[in-house]
C-alpha cells in the first residue's frame, strides 16, 4: 500500500524534470535549426510550428518511456516483487480512463485548431491550393488574373506581388516570368521583400515543386494550376526539387534558385528579357496550364492563349504531321 | 438462422469422424493424378501462353495498343490472367463452384492427411494459416531483398550502383511487395489459424472463401513478381496517374498484381468477420471476445470495406492500358485526381489494415506476460472500433499539396488528428497493464514492448504530418517514409514477431530456441531503430523520396542507415536460422502451455485436433482474469454446452 504513492510520485517527478529539460534544449538548441529556415515568411511559420508540435509531443514521448523504463526496472518478474492483484482490485479506475480520453482529447483538438490556425494567417503556408486559393496574401489573386490577361507588371518601387509560372516536365523545371514580356528560364530568381505566386503546371506526369527552403510545395497537375504563395524575406540561395515521383530520372530533377534585392532582380529581369526576347517571341501567350498535343511534350504544339487549356485540333490542324 | 443450422451438423462431424463411402474429389485424389501445387504451377505456366497467344492473335496488329513501348498491353493482360485462371483451376479452386454451376451436388471433401494437404486447396483453417505463414514470410523475404538493394544504391550520392531505371523498378517492387504482404501478414498467419481457436469454433464460416484467399494472394505474388521480367514500373507502389499511363507493360503486372491481391483481402476479410459474428461459441458476449479476435474483426471490415475501391481503380487503369481508355489522363477528360483519391480511399483504411493486428496481438500478449487482467478491455476494443471507423475519413491527408479544393485541408488535418485519440486508447491500455505487474520478459513480451516504443515514434511523427504547415516541409520526404516504416515495420513486423513467437508453439508444436530469439530481437530492435531514426533528419534536411541523387552533405547519415539496414538485414536471418534450427535441425517439443496463458487457443489438445474441440467450451467468464485466485477458468468443456443448449446461448450472445 504504502509503495503506490512513491511509485507515482517517482515517475510524475522524473517526468516532469524530463520534459522541462527536453523541451527547453529543443526550443532553444534544436528548434532554430529546423528547417525550412527564415527565407520566406511561410518558413518561418512552418518552422515555428513544426518546433511547437515538438515541445508538445516531447513530454508525450518521456512519459510513455519513463513509464516502461520504471516498470521494467521494478515490475519485473524477480524476488521480492508482489504478486500482481487481479480480478477486481486490478479493474482499471474509471478516473484513469476518462483523464486520459479527455486529456488526449484536449491536446489533438487543440493541435489541430493551431494547425488551422497557422495555414489560413500564413495564406496556406506556402501549400498548393489549387486553382482557386482560398487564402492568398494582398493582391495576389488581382496579379495573378492580370497576368493571364496579358497585363502584369512589377517594378521594385511597389508592394506588387510577383506571378512566377512553374513548368514542370520530364525531368526539369521552367519558369515563365508574365510580368517580364512571358520570357523563360531555367533557375528561379525572386526579388526580396515580395509576394510571390506560384502558378505550378505540368506537361506531362505528376511532379511536385518542392523550394525547400522557401517552404513552398505544389503538386504539378498536367493540365491543372496549382496556386501556391511565398513572401521572401532573405536573399540567397535555395534548392528546388522534384517531390513526386515522376519516373526514372526523378532522382535527378532538381536545381537551385537565388532570392537577390528588388534592384539586383530588376536589373537581371530586364538583361534576361532582352537577351531571350528572339526566342520568347515564339513562345504562345501566357497560360495557366500548357497542353501539348497528341505528339507530346517534346516537339508538341502549344495551345493558344485562351483560358481553356484545351487546344482543339482543328485550330492546328495544318501544323499536325500527316497520318 | 444460420448458426442454428450449422450448429448440429458441425457437432455430428466432430465426434463422429466423417466415414462412410464418398466420392472423393479431385482435389484429395492420391498421388500425382491429384490437384496440388505442382498442376497449379502447369496450368497457371499453360494458362499464360494461351492468354499470351490469344492477345496477339485478338489485337496484335492494332497500332495504338502497341503504342511506344512495342509491347501488345492486351496480351501482357490476357497472359495474366489466364495464369491466375489456370492457377486457380489448377489448384482445385474452381471445382466447387463449376460443379455447383452445373446443379451437381457438391462432393464433401475427406480432409488430406500428412505434408501433402500444405500443399493443396485444403479447407482447414489451421492448414490454411500454416500456408499463410510460409507465404507471407516469401514476400517479407522477397521484400526485403529488394530493400537491402536500394540500402546499397544510396551509399553514395553520386556513384550509382544501378542504372536509374532498376533502381525504380527495385524501389517500386520493393513498396508494391511489402504492402501486399503487409496486408495479410497477420490477418493470414494468425488470424485464419487462431480466430476459430479463440472463439472457440470448429471452423470457419467459409472455408472454401478462405483456402480461396490463400491461394489468390499466392497468384498474387506470381503477378507483381512478374513486374520484374516485363521491366518494372516506374511509378512506386502508389502508382500514380499518368505516370501509370506512360508506363510499360510493368504497370499492368501492378494494377492487375492489385486487383488479384485485392479479391484475396476481400475474400479473407469477408470470411473472418463473418466467422466472428457468427461462430463464437456460447457464452462469448462482446465483452468476453479476446482483444486479438477485436483486432481481426475490425481490421476484416477494413478489408471487406476498402479494398473494394482499391480492385476498381486498378481495373480502371487496366481499361486504361489496354483498351485506351483515358479515366486517369486529365488532357482527355479523365482526371489524373481520380487515381489519387481511388487509390488512397482504400489505401489509408489500408494503413489501419497494417496496425490494428499488431494492436491486438500485443492487447493479447501482454496480459500473458504482465501476469495482471488486461487494463481498460473496453476501452482497447472501442479504440480499435474506433481507429477503423475514423480511417475512412482521412484519405485526402496524403494530398494536402496537390491542389485539391483548399479548404478541405483543415477538415482532413482535424480527422486525421482525431485518430490519435483511439491509437491513445491502445497505450492507455498498454501502459496501464504494466502498473503494478509481474512482467515476465519472455521473447513475446518483448516485441511487444518494442512495439509500443517504435510506434509512440511512428504515431507522434504521424501528428507532424497531418499538420499542413508542417506537412509542406516534410510531405513526400524521408520523414514520411520513416514515419511508416516506424509504424508498419516498427509496429506491424515487430508484433508479427512476437505473435510468431508465442504462438508457433501451438501452430507447430515446437518451441523457438529462446537463446537465438533473444540475439534476432535485440539485432532487430536496436537496427531497425539506426536504420530509421536518421531517415527523420535525412527527410528533414531536404532528400525526397524515391530519389537516387542525393545532397553531398547528406551522405554520411545515409551511410549509417544503409550500413544498419544491411544489419537489420542480418538480424532477418537469424529469425530465419532460429526458425529452421528449432523447427528442423533441433526440434524441442513445446509444453501444452508454454506461457501459462489463459487463452482458448491453449486449452485444446496439441497438435490441435482437425475440428478443434471435441466438445464446443462454454464461456463462462472475462477472459484475462490472471491472479485472481478462486477465478472461474475461462471456458467450461464439460458437459455444460450440450447441443441445444449451445445454439440458444449463441443466439441471445449475438444480439448482446
Amino acid at each position: 500500500m504504502n509503495n503506490e504513492p512513491r511509485h507515482m510520485r517517482r515517475i510524475v517527478t522524473a517526468w516532469v524534470i524530463a520534459s522541462v529539460i527536453g523541451d527547453l534544449l529543443w526550443w532553444f538548441l534544436v528548434g532554430p535549426h529546423i528547417p525550412p529556415g527564415n527565407m520566406t515568411e511561410s518558413a518561418h511559420w512552418n518552422q515555428f510550428d513544426f518546433n511547437v508540435l515538438a515541445v508538445t509531443a516531447i513530454p508525450v514521448v518521456f512519459m510513455v518511456w519513463l513509464w516502461m523504463g520504471y516498470a521494467l526496472v521494478n515490475w519485473r518478474d524477480k524476488p521480492g516483487v508482489p504478486d500482481p492483484v487481479g480480478g477486481e482490485a486490478a479493474k482499471a479506475p474509471y478516473r484513469v480512463q476518462a483523464a486520459w480520453i479527455s486529456i488526449t482529447s484536449i491536446v489533438v483538438i487543440a493541435a489541430a485548431i493551431y494547425g488551422t490556425v497557422a495555414l489560413i494567417g500564413d495564406h496556406g503556408s506556402g501549400g498548393g491550393e489549387g486553382p482557386n486559393p482560398v487564402w492568398a496574401p494582398e493582391g495576389a489573386v488581382a496579379a495573378n488574373t492580370a497576368a493571364i490577361q496579358g497585363k502584369a507588371t512589377w517594378s521594385p518601387a511597389g508592394h506588387q506581388p510577383l506571378v512566377v509560372q512553374v513548368i514542370a516536365q520530364q525531368w526539369k523545371f521552367t519558369y515563365r516570368y508574365p510580368a517580364f514580356g512571358g520570357m523563360e528560364t531555367s533557375r528561379l530568381i525572386l526579388p526580396v521583400g515580395t509576394d510571390v505566386v506560384f502558378d505550378v503546371t505540368s506537361l506531362d506526369v505528376i511532379h511536385d515543386f518542392w523550394a525547400y527552403q522557401l517552404s513552398v510545395k505544389a503538386d504539378a497537375n498536367p493540365g491543372v494550376n496549382n496556386v501556391a504563395f511565398a513572401d521572401t524575406h532573405q536573399t540567397g540561395q535555395f534548392m528546388v526539387r522534384c517531390d513526386e515521383l515522376c519516373g526514372i530520372w526523378h532522382g535527378a530533377m532538381y536545381n537551385s534558385g537565388r532570392i537577390l534585392s528588388k534592384t539586383a532582380f530588376m536589373a537581371w529581369a530586364t538583361k534576361t528579357e532582352a537577351q531571350n526576347a528572339s526566342n520568347t517571341k515564339y513562345l504562345p501567350p501566357f497560360a495557366w496550364t500548357y497542353t501539348p498535343d497528341a505528339n507530346g511534350a517534346s516537339g508538341g504544339l502549344y495551345p493558344d492563349g485562351n483560358v481553356t487549356p484545351y487546344s482543339p485540333y482543328d485550330t492546328y490542324g495544318a501544323k499536325q504531321p500527316a497520318s | 438462422m444460420t448458426i442454428s443450422a450449422e450448429r448440429p451438423t458441425e457437432t455430428a462431424a466432430g465426434t463422429a469422424a466423417p466415414a462412410g463411402p464418398r466420392r472423393v474429389s479431385w482435389t484429395n485424389r492420391p498421388g500425382w493424378m491429384s490437384q496440388h501445387l505442382g498442376t497449379a504451377l502447369v496450368l497457371a505456366f499453360l494458362g499464360y501462353l494461351l492468354g499470351h497467344w490469344w492477345g496477339n492473335h485478338i489485337a496484335g496488329n492494332y497500332h495504338y495498343i502497341n503504342g511506344a513501348s512495342g509491347q501488345n498491353s492486351v496480351a501482357d493482360f490476357l497472359a495474366l490472367l489466364l495464369m491466375v485462371v489456370g492457377w486457380l483451376v489448377g489448384i482445385g479452386a474452381l471445382n466447387y463452384p463449376i460443379a455447383k454451376l452445373f446443379g451437381r451436388e457438391a462432393v464433401e471433401e475427406a480432409p488430406a492427411k500428412g505434408m501433402s494437404r500444405y500443399f493443396r486447396y485444403t479447407l482447414d483453417h489451421k492448414v490454411v494459416g500454416m500456408q499463410y505463414v510460409v507465404g507471407t514470410l516469401l514476400f517479407l523475404f522477397t521484400g526485403g531483398l529488394l530493400a537491402m538493394a536500394i540500402r546499397t544504391e544510396l551509399l553514395n550520392p553520386t556513384v550509382h550502383i544501378f542504372n536509374p531505371g532498376t533502381y525504380i523498378e527495385i524501389v517500386s517492387e520493393h513498396g508494391t511487395i511489402m504492402m501486399m504482404m503487409a496486408t495479410s501478414v497477420v490477418v493470414g498467419p494468425l488470424g485464419n489459424y487462431l480466430v476459430p481457436l479463440m472463439i472457440g469454433s470448429r471452423r470457419m464460416a467459409f472455408p472454401r472463401i478462405e483456402a480461396f484467399s490463400f491461394w489468390i494472394f499466392s497468384a498474387g505474388y506470381m503477378v507483381i513478381f512478374s513486374a520484374l521480367f516485363y521491366g518494372g514500373f516506374p511509378t512506386g507502389w502508389t502508382g500514380y496517374a499518368p505516370l501509370q499511363n506512360q508506363a510499360g507493360p510493368g504497370m499492368i503486372s501492378y494494377l492487375f498484381g492489385f486487383a488479384v491481391i485485392g479479391m484475396g483481402m476481400i475474400a479473407a476479410g469477408f470470411n473472418i468477420a463473418v466467422t466472428i459474428i457468427n461462430y463464437r461459441a456460447p457464452g462469448m458476449t462482446w465483452s468476453r471476445v479476446p482483444m486479438f479476435v477485436w483486432s481481426i474483426l475490425a481490421t476484416a471490415s477494413l478489408l471487406t470495406l476498402a479494398t473494394p475501391v482499391l480492385f476498381s481503380a486498378g481495373l480502371f487503369g487496366i481499361l486504361d492500358h489496354v483498351v485506351l481508355t483515358s479515366l486517369y489522363v486529365n488532357e482527355h477528360g479523365g482526371s489524373s485526381y481520380l487515381w489519387e483519391n481511388l487509390f488512397w480511399f482504400f489505401g489509408h483504411p489500408e494503413v489501419y489494415i497494417m496496425a490494428l493486428p499488431g494492436f491486438g496481438i500485443v492487447a493479447e500478449i501482454v496480459p500473458v506476460f504482465t501476469r495482471k487482467p488486461l487494463f481498460a478491455y473496453k476501452v482497447a476494443a472501442a479504440g480499435m472500433m474506433g481507429v477503423a471507423l475514423l480511417s475512412f475519413f482521412v484519405w485526402q491527408h496524403h494530398l494536402f499539396q496537390s491542389g485539391i479544393n483548399p479548404d478541405m485541408r483543415p477538415l482532413f488535418m482535424l480527422t486525421t488528428e482525431l485518430i490519435s485519440i483511439p491509437t491513445g486508447f491502445i497505450y492507455l491500455v498498454g501502459m496501464g497493464s504494466l502498473y503494478k505487474s509481474k512482467m515476465r520478459l519472455e521473447i513475446p513480451m518483448l516485441f511487444s514492448l518494442a512495439l509500443y516504443f517504435n510506434f509512440l515514434i511512428g504515431g507522434i511523427t504521424g501528428v507532424f504530418l497531418s499538420d499542413v504547415p508542417v506537412n509542406v516541409t516534410v510531405h513526400g520526404s524521408f520523414f514520411v517514409l520513416s514515419h511508416f516504416h516506424y509504424t508498419i515495420m516498427g509496429g506491424l513486423i515487430f508484433a508479427f514477431m512476437a505473435g510468431l513467437y508465442y504462438w508457433l508453439p501451438k501452430m507447430t508444436g515446437y518451441m523457438m530456441n529462446k537463446k537465438l530469439g533473444l540475439w534476432h530481437f535485440w539485432t532487430m530492435f536496436i537496427f531497425f531503430n539506426m536504420t530509421f531514426f536518421p531517415m527523420f533528419i535525412i527527410g528533414l534536411l531536404g532528400q525526397p523520396r524515391r530519389v537516387f541523387e542525393y545532397a553531398h552533405g547528406l551522405q554520411g547519415l545515409n551511410d549509417f542507415s544503409s550500413i544498419s539496414a544491411f544489419c537489420l538485414g542480418a538480424s532477418f536471418l537469424l529469425f530465419f536460422w532460429n526458425l529452421m534450427y528449432s523447427m528442423i535441425i533441433n526440434p524441442k517439443k513445446a509444453p501444452a502451455n508454454p506461457w501459462d496463458s489463459l487463452g482458448l487457443e491453449w486449452q485444446t489438445a496439441n497438435p490441435v485436433p482437425l475440428y478443434n474441440f471435441e466438445r464446443i467450451p462454454v464461456i463462462v467468464t472475462e477472459p484475462y482474469r490472471y491472479s485472481e485466485p478462486g477465478a472461474p477458468a475461462y471456458a467450461d468443456f464439460g458437459g455444460g454446452g450440450s447441443d441445444g443448449g449451445s445454439s440458444g446461448a449463441v443466439g441471445s450472445s449475438v444480439e448482446e
